[in-house]
């Protein structure tokens, strides 16, 4: 591991490529209908992708969090696969049979307390030796504040401010510990030196936290922080918080604007330009010729989205039943009920106005063509993080990616559990370590050796950062 | 010890417990391990400390991590010539991961040893709680159990900006998150997940249901964000006395953790305890605690215990055992006719435990006295409790079969 005393100025691409892989648990994405599709919940179909993806030489595995049940039309979503183990629970078993993928969990920074959730991320570290990482969430409604103590709490606008809080005092405590604070020998004064782990203080006006770190730091000094976040805001905060960002633009043009847009913002908040990776989300249908490949992803879509999920998709925006309507006809022609979607699907489709929507989808469906099964088939397919093609095809997209640094690697959704990974790490991962563009070994034992990060610079070495006086 | 009589017998079971924390239960316990001090913290220390205990025929191993004492605040017996070690007997305590993720780790390791992490109910959500839990059920294949724990520490309370709990909010508490584990355990019926093709449904709404539990300090929705978990309802261990009589009797607790001042006295309590539940015999089982210290390699466990107490003195609430593993095989043939379990602590992992796999635990299988370890079984069914139906199904009676993970 190096130290980054001299942060890049200027982005310079790596020419290679790393792959994560996203079990995502709750989704559309996840074909559940296909005999070969296997069970969400038992462990064997965790330990599957894991130890496929290590075998594939994945710098990561990936897990998801939603703190509600999603909803349809005020009940129970039924359509999609839904109910997923506790991200870190699943990662800490999955620490005992993996040796060198990095483990990445999921973990919302509204409804934990941070002392909790990072001497948890901490034990996720130090049993994996340094493979941790925490994909840093926020969520402000009440309607999945219905499940906690606090309750609904934040306002929207106030969801990074308090999220970076939680995450400035998080590194605090994992910064806690000196080196050499555990005893070197049996005959030492005590376990933990007196004097050795300072004390981390934070009040503010959504928690208060005074506490005597508990754990070291690990073999990575402490967890990779990726995040997600595409407003701005969200942008900043990544940049002068993440390791690496799971993005939303994996197309070429798109991806190297965001790139650009990622380092400007790196720069700005006095990081190396280099310091950020990139991550986009991605879905591979892969096949050994082009043909068999655009055969696969229509099976797939198809899959994916049947008449029911087609007309419950629309239902969501219009906020009223629509069972009356033909999958294959036209898009209804009567209005939403609701003037906003509601969070209750997911945070994909919070917030959007729903009038618009629909008068505007209409034109579109109408001037394409389009049934109602087709156009929802395109709208949910992704087709911008779909990479669909030939094994030497793919690699030489993504070939083009690891030159121009458009991305540092691709986070990748297997859309069937638990055999998705195979034909990636069969076919694609050779083609790609021919090309030059994807490891051939682990770089390391940590997850920062393995994306290539640098070991943090210890906030406040030695001094006595007691409290931070910032409201939040 | 005498024979207990025919009302006051334990069902049977023969089950033993062992608390498999850092390097042993004695807090000078790192000071005289093979492995160095660090090691305590190394998952390969744990991977081997949990092999260790499950081949030596253990039927389940539990975890627990308590804070550190503080070393930011002023240590008085260094400053106090008047106090001693004694008033300090957690100085001496090494840094402990977090016991559920402990536990979880040692899920795949493992196929017969019952995973029981100690876990606060009162600074803790109760909705991450029983996800969590429920989880540790799925990795583990249904081998997970609850050990309840309601913390008074300050520590504790500061760590998450909360006033301190103590008294009979503790209990309420305790019970309280129970209860919202317990119900959210069971939002989802066993067949919720139906993978129904012609109507495209994943799920039977019908089959998810909200808890809407309110008591006096929160409210909770639901559903869970995971199915039911292998075993229905994870057993739920708690120390006697922490749960009120009311709550013990209404089934929040599926097993009590007895402590006695004395190994002598152990009985005695095990027998008031049982006489203090409800008649019948669909009571808690009742686990006698027990710490250990052995003879081991030419070394008297009292010389043993006084190497240990010359760092730090060990102080417990529970009684305590010093001496040859013979004669821990005799105490524990008579605890055994009282308690349908023993929890051990051993003061020294390493040693303490080669001594139990090497003497005590072949004799009592011998004797017939302890239960069998089964691949794969659940702990339900160790403990002899039949898989609940959920309180949510229709016509909701317990049954036998095989539990439904989702398929």
């Amino acid at each position: 591991m190096s130290h980054s005393t001299h942060p890049a100025a200027e982005f310079t691409p790596s020419g290679q490529l790393q792959l994560g892989v996203f079990f995502q648990g709750v989704n559309s994405g996840t074909v559940w209908k296909s005999a070969e599709s296997g069970s969400q919940t038992d462990f064997e179909s965790f330990r599957r992708i894991a130890q496929t993806a290590e075998r594939g030489l994945f710098a990561a595995f990936f897990l998801g969090e939603g703190l509600r049940l999603r909803e349809h039309l005020g009940r129970p979503h039924a359509l999609d696969v839904a109910g997923r183990p506790d991200a870190q629970t699943a990662l800490a078993a999955l620490a005992a049979v993996t040796t060198n993928i990095g483990l990445v969990a999921t973990q919302n920074t509204t409804y934990n307390d941070p002392a909790d959730l990072a001497h948890r991320l901490s034990t996720l570290d130090l049993l994996s030796g340094g493979r941790a990482a925490w994909n840093i969430v926020t969520t402000d409604n009440a309607w999945t504040g219905a499940n906690f103590r606090r309750g609904g709490y934040l306002d929207h606008a106030d969801r990074y401010t308090h999220a970076e809080a939680f995450v400035e005092t998080a590194k605090r405590i994992w910064d806690a510990w000196d080196d050499g604070a555990i005893a070197a020998s049996a005959s030492s004064a005590r376990w933990s030196a007196e004097g050795a782990v300072r004390r981390v203080r934070h009040s503010g006006q959504h928690y208060s936290v005074d506490v005597t770190p508990r754990l070291p730091r690990s073999a990575q000094y402490r967890p990779v922080l990726f995040q997600a976040g595409d407003s701005p805001e969200g942008r900043d905060f990544a940049a002068r918080q993440a390791d690496v960002i799971f993005s939303a633009h994996p197309q070429l043009d798109d991806a190297l604007d965001f790139r650009r847009d990622i380092v400007e913002r790196t720069l700005r908040a006095g990081r190396g330009a280099q310091d950020v990776k990139i991550m986009p989300a991605s879905e591979f249908i892969l096949a050994a010729t082009p043909r068999e490949a655009l055969e696969k992803k229509a099976w797939v879509r198809s899959l994916q989205i049947g008449p029911q999920q087609a007309i419950a998709y629309l239902e969501q925006f219009w906020g009223r039943e629509l069972q009356g309507y033909d999958p294959d006809g036209p898009l209804p022609d009567i209005d939403p009920v609701v003037e906003e979607t509601s969070e209750t699907r997911g945070s994909g489709f919070h917030g959007a106005k729903a009038r618009q929507l629909a008068d505007q989808w209409r034109a579109e469906a109408k001037e394409k063509g389009l049934s109602i099964r087709q156009f929802v088939s395109a709208k949910t397919s992704r087709g911008d993080s779909t990479f669909t093609g030939s094994y030497t095809e793919v690699a030489d997209r993504l070939t083009e990616y690891a030159r121009t640094g458009a991305v540092d690697g691709f986070n990748i959704s297997p859309w069937l559990i638990p055999s998705g990974l195979d034909d990636i790490v069969n076919h694609l991962v050779p083609e790609l370590q021919e090309r030059g563009v994807y490891p051939t070994e682990y770089a390391g034992s940590t997850l920062r050796e393995n994306l290539g990060l640098a070991t943090p610079v210890r906030a406040g070495a030695g001094v006595e950062t007691d409290s931070v006086t910032a409201r939040v | 010890m005498s024979t207990p009589p025919a009302q006051n017998a334990p069902r049977g079971h023969g089950l033993l417990l062992l608390e498999l924390d850092g390097a042993g239960s004695h807090p000078a316990a790192w000071r005289v391990s093979r492995t160095g001090p660090a090691s305590v913290l190394d998952p390969e220390h744990l991977r081997g400390a949990v092999l260790a205990a499950e081949s030596a025929g253990f039927h389940a191993a539990t975890f627990s991590d308590p804070g550190l004492p503080d070393p930011a605040l002023p240590d008085p017996a260094l400053s106090d010539p008047a106090l001693s070690d004694h008033d300090h007997p957690d100085r001496d305590a090494a840094a402990r991961l977090n016991a559920l993720q402990r536990a979880a780790f040692a899920s795949p390791l493992t196929r017969t040893l019952a995973l029981i992490p100690e876990v606060d109910t009162v600074y803790t959500e109760p909705f991450h709680l029983s996800t969590q839990l429920a989880s540790l059920d799925y990795v583990s294949g249904g081998r997970a159990g609850w050990l309840v724990a309601a913390s008074s520490s300050a520590a504790d309370a500061a760590a998450v900006g909360r006033d301190t709990v103590r008294g009979e909010r503790l209990s309420g508490e305790a019970a309280d998150s129970i209860e919202v584990s317990r119900r959210l355990w069971d939002s989802w019926e066993d067949d919720a997940v139906i993978r129904d093709v012609p109507t495209g449904r994943y799920l039977d709404v019908d089959k998810l249901h909200y808890i809407d539990v309110e008591n006096g300090s929160y409210s909770v929705k639901g559903p869970s964000i995971i199915p039911r978990p292998p075993q229905g309802q994870l057993p739920v261990l708690a120390p006697a006395g922490l749960l009120t009589p009311e709550a013990v009797a209404a089934g929040a607790a599926d097993a009590l953790l007895v402590s006695a001042p004395t190994p002598e006295l152990l009985a005695a309590e095990l027998a008031a305890t049982r006489a203090g539940l409800a008649a019948g015999g669909s009571g808690p089982a009742l686990i006698a605690e027990l710490d250990v210290v052995l003879e081991s390699r030419g070394q008297t466990a009292a010389e043993r215990l006084a190497e240990l107490n010359r760092h730090t003195v060990w102080q417990s609430p529970r009684a305590r055992f010093v001496g040859t593993g013979a004669e821990l095989t005799e105490l524990l043939t008579d605890v055994l006719a009282w308690a349908d379990g023993v929890r051990l602590h051993p003061a020294m992992l390493e040693t303490d435990l080669e001594e139990l796999s090497r003497l005590v635990l072949p004799e009592l299988r011998r004797r017939g006295l302890l239960a069998p370890t089964i691949p794969d079984a659940t702990f339900r069914e160790q403990l002899g409790l039949a898989r609940p139906a959920s309180r949510y199904a229709a016509g909701a009676t317990a049954t036998t079969t095989a539990p439904g993970t989702e398929n």
